[in-house]
């Protein structure tokens, strides 16, 4: 249990250095890369491409073990199908990091450094994944 | 260091914690769904959340603290517009299960076909999204 806990303790460190040394919470930055017809920025297809060239080979090797070094299996998310929801959300999802240029992981990390426009927006974006929660209960789903 | 270089390295620092956390506990690293579960998720579920995400605050908060050329720490966007963004993106990332890093680092490293259709949808949503700001409503913020 401890050792899981250092291990995501350790993982979220990284994440954080990442997120933070390669532009990402500079939402110039990745309103420039959504600018393909204005004053591209290149830079998140170099952070995205780092990233995917190291978990698509690690995690075949990874996923090969019987089990995780400090856990009893690996819980991935349900290979199920393309429906609505994803879609739709994924859209509303983009429609706001178009607008803001925060996706989520940026947005914690700038709020940890003092950013004022995380500070404004961190908050509302726990209250849209809470509506999002409130929305499901209602209807019965949660 | 210059942009290249950093975006490439800061890629591979999060392309080694998604591998770090899935080897270590077994859990995909999506920052939406991480922070979703620590009011939500089983109480059992809740302590390895707890843990990266005091992690990923840290070090982002330190690092930002210290880096030249970082973002600015005044507010420049204004506030009806970034309070509209963020009720969008919690929204959409819990409606859609996942974000920038659940569905794109590591979806995409699972070739996942749901998270290749949620990277396309953000992707082409968020750059029409920009298009009509900067480039039809004429605004350049």
């Amino acid at each position: 249990m401890k050792r899981a806990l250092a291990a995501a303790f350790a993982a979220g460190l990284l994440f954080g250095l990442g997120l933070a040394i390669s532009g990402m919470t500079d939402r110039r930055v990745v309103l420039g890369f959504l600018d393909p017809f204005g004053d591209f920025d290149p830079r998140l297809a170099f952070v995205l491409a780092g990233a995917v060239a190291i978990t698509a080979i690690a995690f075949r090797f990874v996923l090969r073990l019987p089990h995780p070094r400090f856990g009893d299996s690996f819980r991935l998310p349900q290979a199920g199908a393309i429906d609505a929801p994803l879609v739709a959300g994924a859209a509303i999802f983009g429609v706001g990091w178009g607008l803001a240029g925060f996706c989520p992981g940026p947005a914690l990390v700038g709020l940890a450094g003092g950013l004022a426009d995380a500070l404004v927006f961190v908050p509302a974006m726990l209250a849209g994944s809470f509506l999002h929660w409130l929305a499901q209960r209602q209807r019965g789903g949660a | 260091m210059n942009a290249w270089t950093a975006g490439l390295a800061g890629g591979a620092l999060i392309g080694i914690s998604a591998t770090l956390l899935l080897w270590s506990i077994g859990r995909i690293a999506g920052i939406s769904g991480i922070a979703n579960g620590l009011a939500t998720a089983p109480r059992g579920d809740r302590a390895w959340r707890a843990a990266f995400l005091t992690g990923l605050l840290l070090a982002g908060g330190i690092a930002l603290a210290w880096l030249p050329d970082g973002p600015a720490r005044e507010q420049t966007g204004t506030t009806p517009l970034l309070l509209s963004a963020g009720l969008l993106v919690g929204f959409g990332t819990r409606m859609g299960n996942g974000c920038t890093s659940g569905h794109g680092v590591c979806g995409l490293g699972r070739l996942s076909p749901r998270s290749v259709v949620a990277v396309l949808a953000f992707m082409l949503t968020a750059m029409a999204t920009v298009y009509v700001v900067r480039h039809l409503a004429g605004n350049a913020a």
